[in-house]
């Protein structure tokens, strides 16, 4: 078994004529919380979007575990042990919180519609299965007192942890995060990354793309720095912090070095 | 009494009906059952509701035998809601084609037992079922790769490909039609026969029945909550381990199943279907059923059904102008119940209160 769960192996994505990741090379090591962070624009959630099927990269191999992912449904894939959360929250907003773990827990189940018509005890079972994960997950997150409200009745701040116990819940192995901190405050943020600390303490991988550089910094252990669709750093919080490159990217090179 | 001011009693007492439904739930276990079961009597009792005071003249259909709405219209209409609430309500997929599933039940059960064949109803009507939800499988595994208003434009194309062969193929009789189907079988004092309309609604609402049973086993599993995912984000749902073809898919094929029981039960009791029995305007009365009643809500399905198909009936005696006031109430229900009469419901999840945690592990569930 290799040290790296998930490697992205010279991908290139392009639109049209954008080319939005460029020959982007890295990988995840299992049981690390690495950071992907970037500018606006740099690439980050598209990178997810090829690492979960969503976009089939233009060139280049995601390889899960040691084989490529290349061909396999975003189901398949979710399946296979990535989960991710969104940018921009996408729960079941009619459904309720529980019954949004319970879909995700599903991800494990097997019955279908001869299983539920005929009541059959492996139905009985996964549905208590699920129950007991989703409540647990929702315990987890601390957001158990809403588990039977509507998605959209909840929170802002509940939203987004019930999206990360919904992606939890189909036990992945590497669970993506997409800026799930976006619209916290500082308290609230710093809750968070205490809490993704202690996912990753449960045995996940943890890929987690932020903006706040120094929640990044204080939660990560790698970091890859993407720019313009190009991996301009990688390393540890410490090493990147001191890339120049990266500096140039986050703040602009000063008029007269250019 | 103007009509606007008894929609709106219409109105507030589908309100009033869900209000009940929610009083209901928090009683206990046979408070429910046994209310149901009155419920269940009082349906089955329903030809005799005309002869009630009261009662009787609001729902009394006049210039048509009441029981032969119940069988023509309403059982026939409720069935198919429920088929269509499981692809249009519960997987959000617009189905605007249903009457062409509807149709090849009838068929299948015509050319089975009449035109090419003499098989009893009785085997004809699985056929019939297992027919309609072939048609739906193949009509599904090409189209449900679109979405919206794509595989609305496919379905009634559907709708209208199998109205338009029926009408042109020797083979289904043209436009000539099929007669002499046969009816179910006589089961002791219950004749199926031209002359009463009664067994043919008892047969039908047991039907029904069956169908909300199984449908709601359907609801409370992985099955539904797949449908539910699929309909509230599609993208999402995938990315969380849904096999979202397999599961529309599915949608398709009960809701097509249904559809074909429908037309099963309808063929055997008219006995003679021809082409012009299966109009495009039929899936679109059947759609507004659905939505109508609510759609995502099964009781909101058989309600919309019942009245979809009763209300014309009812308002017959305004004569030329019914199909209008028909069209009035539709709008005016719509106006006041913009979400169908018995709007879709957030879960209860009533296990919840009892709920104790397993094991004291935060993620139990990690091997």
């Amino acid at each position: 078994m290799s040290d790296n769960l998930l490697e992205l192996d010279h991908v290139t994505m392009q639109f049209g004529g954008v080319t939005a990741l460029d020959d982007v090379t890295f990988a995840i090591r299992r049981g690390e919380i690495l950071g992907l962070i970037g500018p606006n624009g740099a690439g980050k959630t598209t990178c997810f979007n090829v690492m979960t099927g969503v976009y089939t990269a233009t060139s280049g191999a995601v390889l899960f575990d040691g084989t490529s992912l290349a061909g396999f449904k975003r189901f398949q894939i979710t399946k296979r042990g990535i989960a991710r959360t969104f940018q921009n929250i996408r729960l079941f907003p009619d459904m309720t919180a529980i019954e949004n773990v319970m879909v995700g827990a599903d991800a494990n189940h097997r019955t279908s519609v001869g299983g539920a018509l005929l009541g059959l005890p492996r139905h009985h079972r996964e549905e208590a299965e699920g129950r007991n994960t989703a409540m647990e997950l929702l315990t987890f997150m601390g957001i158990a007192d809403r588990a039977g409200d509507a998605a959209r009745n909840l929170p802002y701040g509940y939203q987004r942890r019930l999206e990360i116990a919904r992606a939890l819940a189909t036990k992945p192995q590497l669970l993506c995060l997409d800026e799930p901190a976006a619209g916290f405050t500082p308290a609230e943020k710093i809750e968070l990354m205490e809490l993704i600390r202690k996912i990753r303490d449960q045995g996940y991988t943890v890929l987690l793309i932020e903006h706040d550089m120094s929640l990044v910094m204080g939660v990560t252990d790698r970091i890859v720095v993407l720019d313009f669709g190009r991996v301009i750093a990688t390393g540890t919080p410490n090493e990147v912090q001191d890339n120049p490159a990266v500096v140039a990217a986050y703040l602009g090179v000063p008029d007269d070095d250019a | 009494m103007s009509l606007s001011e008894s929609l709106r009693s219409v109105t507030s007492g589908a309100r009033s009906v869900s209000r009940l439904g929610e009083a209901l739930g928090k009683q206990s276990r046979s408070v429910r059952w046994s209310f149901g079961a009155i419920c269940i009597l009082a349906l089955y009792l329903l030809p005799w509701w005309p002869n009630v005071p009261v009662l009787g003249w609001i729902v009394e259909t006049p210039g048509t035998s009441f029981p032969s709405v119940l069988t023509d219209q309403v059982v026939i209409f409720v069935l198919v809601a429920l088929g269509l609430n499981v692809v249009v309500g519960l997987a959000g997929l617009l189905d605007l084609g249903y009457v062409g599933f509807y149709a090849v039940g009838a068929y299948t059960v015509a050319i089975l037992s009449s035109q090419h064949a003499n098989l009893p109803w009785l085997l004809c009507m699985p056929i019939a079922v297992l027919v309609s939800m072939l048609a739906g499988v193949i009509l599904g595994t090409p189209t449900l790769r679109l979405r919206g208003d794509y595989l609305a434009i496919v379905t009634l194309g559907f709708g209208e490909i199998i109205r338009i062969t029926a009408n042109n193929m020797h083979w289904l009789g043209d436009s000539r039609g099929i007669s002499k189907i046969a009816t179910p079988p006589s089961i002791g004092p219950l004749k199926f026969t031209v002359l009463d309309a009664k067994p043919y609604f008892f047969l039908g609402l047991t039907t029904i029945l069956i169908v909300i049973f199984l449908l709601r086993r359907l609801e409370n599993s992985r099955v539904g909550r797949s449908w539910n995912a699929i309909r509230e984000d599609e993208d999402a749902a995938e990315l969380m381990g849904v096999d979202t073809f397999k599961f529309k898919l599915w949608a398709f094929a009960i809701g097509a199943a249904i559809g074909g029981l429908a037309g099963s039960l309808y063929a055997g009791k008219v006995q003679f279907i021809n082409p012009s029995n299966f109009p495009l305007q039929l899936s679109i009365l059947f759609l507004a059923a659905v939505v109508l009643g609510g759609a995502g809500n099964m009781w909101g399905a058989v309600v919309g059904g019942a009245l979809v198909a009763w209300m014309p009936e009812r308002f017959r005696g305004f004569a030329d102008k019914r199909v209008f006031v028909f069209g009035v109430a539709l709008v005016l229900v719509m106006v006041f119940r913009p979400q169908g009469l018995i709007p879709r419901k957030i879960r209860k999840e009533r296990w919840l209160e009892s709920w104790k945690p397993s094991t004291e592990t935060a993620l139990g569930h990690k091997e």
